[in-house]
């Protein structure tokens, strides 16, 4: 009977145990690309001016039962900052701007996920561009998951914030002037399963 | 049997660059051809094309190692006449040549927006140039004008060999299956046949 009884609890410990392990890993599918990130900024306070970014990599852990263990990584090559114009990419990447030479890559490593029911969520973290590092937060929504037709398995998120120019101490950032301060940004995040 | 040619017939590693290049050159023109019909939903539309690309790399690879082992390596003696000679000495030439643009037009087509090409999981190769206009389009229909090229090349070459083996009954088949032409063969059966007409 006791020996019964310490079974079962050593059963039971092992399964609490399997229970935390059930976070998925997942690497964000740069390889097929169907993950984007994207910016707009106001251009003279006129219009839209929206790019992105072509090359970056990532991974994100997803646990259902705990979505607060939810952890993602990210890294940016901000070399490949595409505005669909040249020599406008060439001026961004410049010391004026990103100074991409000496700051080749920007970075988010994730603090927190909160929970907000309904497939929402607030994913806080620690970004640093041009070697400024913020404490960001970033409004997650999951587009979907599931099983895809080559034998893998997928699961999508969308996030947005607002960055602030100023916070990153570019050379002519102030030039730009306040209709610049604020720059939006887009994610879509498509991670495949390991 | 030898590892290196010799005058008489090709050597181990001749032998073998030659046959696996052919198997698996002749298998990625079906696997290319098969793979681009297929729809979204397959299940082969990912894995079909990432295998092609990493065998492509493999062509690459035994193509370097083919050209280098060449530069070593004596060739075994030609048989025909002069022309033939000389046309057999250019075909293969323009065997290697092809091979190289082939694989040269598939690698700019993968890496045409800036993004590396996945040799399995192994590693992947970045891109270097990169960004021409509609480079995708252009080093692709060059890649599939360039194979089929290649395969009519491949037909000839084939029908060049059958000729020698069943119309002449001489080595130049043979020597590239491990046989030389003193071991005793169906030219011993042939003796009128002169070896070199």
């Amino acid at each position: 009977m006791k020996k019964n009884l310490l079974l079962s609890l050593l059963l039971l410990l092992s399964l609490t145990s399997l229970n935390t392990q059930a976070s998925e890993q997942y690497t964000i599918d740069t390889r097929g690309m169907h993950a984007f990130i994207t910016f707009k900024v106001k251009h003279l306070g006129y219009s839209w001016l929206q790019g992105r970014f072509n090359k970056f990599s990532g991974d994100f852990s997803y646990d259902a039962n705990t979505p607060s263990k939810n952890k993602v990584n990210l890294t940016i090559d901000i070399g490949s900052i595409d505005s669909n114009h040249a020599e406008r990419d060439k001026h961004l990447k410049s010391e004026r701007f990103f100074d991409a030479k000496k700051f080749p890559k920007a970075t988010f490593v994730s603090t927190g996920w909160k929970d907000l029911g309904d497939n929402k969520a607030t994913l806080s973290g620690k970004f640093t561009l041009r070697g400024i590092t913020k404490n960001i937060d970033i409004d997650v929504n999951q587009i979907g998951a599931g099983k895809d037709p080559w034998g893998g398995y997928r699961r999508g998120f969308e996030g947005t914030t607002t960055l602030h120019l100023s916070d990153y101490k570019m050379k002519e950032g102030n030039i730009l002037g306040a209709v610049a301060e604020n720059i939006e940004i887009w994610l879509s995040i498509e991670g495949v399963r390991k | 049997m030898s590892l290196v040619d010799n005058p008489q017939r090709f050597g181990l590693v001749s032998m073998l660059l030659h046959w696996s290049m052919a198997i698996i050159i002749i298998g990625l023109f079906v696997l290319g051809k098969y793979m681009v019909d297929l729809d979204y939903y397959s299940p082969w539309y990912k894995a079909a094309p990432d295998f092609h690309r990493s065998m492509g790399f493999i062509v690459a690879l035994l193509l370097i190692i083919r050209l280098g082992w060449r530069l070593f390596s004596s060739q075994p003696t030609m048989s025909g006449k002069n022309w033939e000679k000389v046309t057999a000495a250019w075909a293969h030439r323009f065997f290697y040549v092809l091979i190289l643009a082939i694989v040269v037009t598939g690698y700019l087509t993968t890496t045409a927006d800036g993004h590396p090409v996945y040799v399995f999981d192994w590693f992947s190769l970045p891109a270097t140039l990169s960004g021409i206009e509609n480079q995708e389009d252009i080093a692709g229909a060059t890649h599939e004008i360039l194979t089929n090229t290649f395969i009519i090349l491949v037909v000839i070459h084939v029908a060049a060999a059958l000729k020698h083996h069943f119309l002449n009954h001489d080595t130049t088949l043979l020597r590239m299956l491990g046989r030389t032409a003193s071991s005793p063969s169906h030219i011993s059966h042939n003796p009128s046949k002169k070896e070199i007409s």
